[in-house]
């Protein structure tokens, strides 16, 4: 689940990590008061959406860049007139772009020195682990290409959390003086805190900032949280933005789906994570591209079976659909009714592959045939790929 | 002797009173496990099935029945709590059917395991079986055929397919393992090679993976050196897109790590044999083995 910069900042703020002073605006005028309470000339104004590239991106109303330096409380009003309600086109949106429903205007601040800091799950270890850099401002990866020695990575013991000399030698690794020791040990502390409280996977600041003036805080930070532990976090959920989500996702969500939106027309329906990237990656080997991923599960209820193929038949871009089940939780008679049920529900528009095996596959298979749905049988999965591929063919 | 459960093994389900638990309780029952108890707490004294007898706790259910290995059906928000029960009560083998199960919560069940004899396999996983012999998870056990080659996979489904194109050629299995599709879990692809090695009933192998993460390189990398009976391999997900939890929440490539280009890359150094498609993953162990 991804946040929003200004909700970012408040899970900062509610934390005690030291970040820049702002507020988020919805309104002109909101932007105007905003900047106005922030009491300083050095200001910027952020376009809210959830993807990056903001600063070079273009709106479709001609306003160029989603991030502008400004010195007035007027100046910062015009801008974010530019920006909200307007849509922004980044190089990772896509070109249809993102609707700026929120603006978060900061101060700006003098940087002497930008470091990089985060938090992650190492999964070889089990236990989280810092990785941080005096290379901050750009891309991690760039310095773990160039410059690996620059990179410096502490594994915190799961049982302990970092401790107080952890930061301390991180501060000192990260060329703090010792002057700004105090204040960095206490971000980094913080920090860590808020990871393991919010249950993150991941919280990456790029750039750390320590100003001309020798405060060091958080001038950026992208979250990423444990989905498994959302339940447990009414806070964070709240902070989810369906606008920002693709619709079949935010549909599929509704009824428990594992679902992922893709670009082609061959739509899947398939039980178990691992044979439905199977199948995507079959597909795609003979010529045809996945619309989707699409994981029923094993506790699957032939309600949610008839959702997820209404969900994949709205689709208009799917121009055949590949139902492969191997059925272990999930039975092959569950699948079939769910099928029989949608498809009589909503008219089936395009091309019907169904492969059956596993618990109950003789119940199922005479389901679908009983149905008399116009339907293509499958035996293997390469049999159910190549079927599928052909029928998206123009004739 | 395949490895980790038989025909000795005495299975306990915790979690035997839901519609899940107490669903895969029976059908490991009828492939002939030697079910033996089952745990809900406040529901101790009954019975299941009219001759399992339940127990509010796990280490009861040991004391009373000798049970060794555990399959767990509880929630995820109690699911760590239940794996640190089983492993108190010092029960040997612990499978983890719960999918969901916090990040967090594993870490500390890692760290809280360091040391026990008990080993968890899971979570997030369909379970062992020992064709034949003992079944202890949500596979379907009619697709199994008793014989040489072990199979390890992070998926559910996904093994049931290679287990089918194996069982039809004709090529049983001696033990297939579900190490489940979590970040982080109790038995890696590697743990599991090094005991398919050891065992003298496997004689081939064929190891399943995914993105996200790094177990099937470092499983290559200890197969390369230790072990001389050949390995397949399949690794799904070769067309998702990066950042993208894949259904598994240990399916991610992450910050350009994890690729399935990377883990194919591994395995082929390795000198195993990667099937180009799911379709392929039997075919791909026989040619290994033809090429001897």
């Amino acid at each position: 689940m991804n946040i929003h910069e200004y909700q970012a900042k408040e899970l900062l703020d509610k934390f005690g990590v030291t970040n820049t002073p702002g507020g988020v605006a919805s309104t002109p005028e909101e932007a105007e008061k905003v900047a106005r309470s922030l009491g300083t000339n050095n200001l910027v104004v952020k376009a809210q959406v959830h993807a990056g590239g903001r600063g070079k991106g273009t709106f479709t109303n001609g306003f160029k860049g989603g991030v502008h330096l400004c010195k007035t409380a007027n100046q910062a009003r015009d801008i974010a007139a530019q920006m909200l309600g307007h849509t922004l086109v980044t190089h990772q949106t896509g070109p249809e772009g993102r609707v700026v429903r929120k603006v978060l205007i900061s101060q700006s601040v003098e940087i002497a020195r930008e470091l990089y800091f985060a938090i992650l799950i190492d999964r070889a270890i089990s236990a989280p682990v810092i990785v941080a850099s005096t290379e901050g401002g750009v891309d991690i990866e760039s310095v773990a290409a160039r410059s690996p020695e620059k990179i410096v990575r502490m594994p915190v013991n799961p049982l302990y959390g970092l401790l107080p000399f952890q930061t301390r030698k991180l501060a000192k690794l990260l060329g703090m003086a010792s002057g700004e020791m105090r204040l960095a040990c206490k971000l980094f502390a913080n920090l860590y805190k808020l990871f393991i409280r919010s249950d993150c996977s991941m919280v990456e600041v790029n750039p750390l900032v320590v100003t001309k003036g020798g405060d060091v805080l958080a001038l950026d930070a992208k979250f990423n949280f444990d989905d498994n532990a959302l339940f447990r976090h009414p806070e964070i959920s709240a902070y989810r933005d369906i606008e920002e989500e693709d619709p079949r996702e935010v549909e599929a969500s509704k009824s428990n789906l594992s679902y992922i939106g893709l670009d082609g027309n061959i739509a899947c329906l398939v039980n178990g994570a691992g044979l439905a990237m199977a199948t995507m990656d079959i597909i795609k080997h003979h010529g045809g591209e996945p619309a989707n991923f699409l994981d029923v599960g094993g506790g699957a209820t032939e309600q949610q079976v008839t959702e997820a193929f209404k969900i994949l038949i709205s689709d208009k871009r799917v121009k055949a659909i590949l139902v492969n089940i191997f059925g272990g939780i999930m039975k092959c008679d569950i699948i079939a009714q769910g099928i029989i049920n949608a498809v009589k529900a909503v008219h089936l528009p395009v091309p019907l592959v169904v492969r059956l095996e596993g618990t109950n596959v003789e119940v199922g298979r005479r389901l679908l045939n009983g149905s008399n749905l116009p339907l293509v049988a499958a035996t293997d999965i390469a049999d159910a790929a190549q079927k599928v591929v052909a029928a998206v063919q123009p004739a | 002797m395949a490895i980790l459960v038989d025909k000795n093994t005495r299975l306990l389900v915790q979690g035997i009173t839901g519609k899940a638990g107490g669903f895969h309780a029976r059908s490991c029952m009828e492939y002939g496990t030697n079910l033996v108890a089952g745990v809900t707490p406040a529901r101790g004294g009954e019975t299941f099935d009219g001759k399992i007898p339940v127990f509010d706790t796990v280490f009861e259910a040991r004391q009373q029945t000798g049970c060794n290995a555990t399959m767990i059906f509880v929630p995820a928000e109690f699911a760590a709590d239940s794996i640190m029960e089983a492993v108190d009560a010092g029960i040997e083998s612990i499978i983890c059917i719960t999918e969901g199960i916090p990040v967090l919560d594993m870490m500390k069940v890692r760290a809280g395991m360091a040391g026990s004899p008990s080993r968890l396999i899971g979570p997030n996983c369909p379970g062992i079986i020992t064709p034949g012999q003992c079944k202890i998870g949500i596979m379907p056990g009619y697709i199994h055929k008793p014989g040489k080659v072990g199979v390890v996979s992070r998926s559910g489904t996904l093994t049931y397919e290679a287990v089918w194109q194996l069982s039809s050629r004709g090529h049983g299995q001696s033990t297939c393992v579900g190490i489940g599709g979590d970040p982080i879990n109790g038995t890696s692809h590697l743990d599991v090679v090094r005991m398919f090695n050891e065992d003298p009933d496997t004689e081939a192998m064929i190891m399943i993976g995914e993105i996200g993460g790094t177990a099937e390189e470092e499983a290559a990398a200890w197969l390369a050196d230790n072990c001389k009976k050949p390995v397949a391999a399949f690794i799904a997900g070769a067309t998702a897109p990066p950042g993208r939890r894949m259904g598994h929440a240990g399916a991610i490539v992450s910050g350009g790590k994890g690729t399935a280009a990377g883990k194919i890359e591994a395995l082929q150094a390795a000198g195993i044999e990667v099937a180009q498609t799911p379709a392929d993953m039997a075919d791909a162990l026989l040619r290994r083995v033809a090429r001897g």
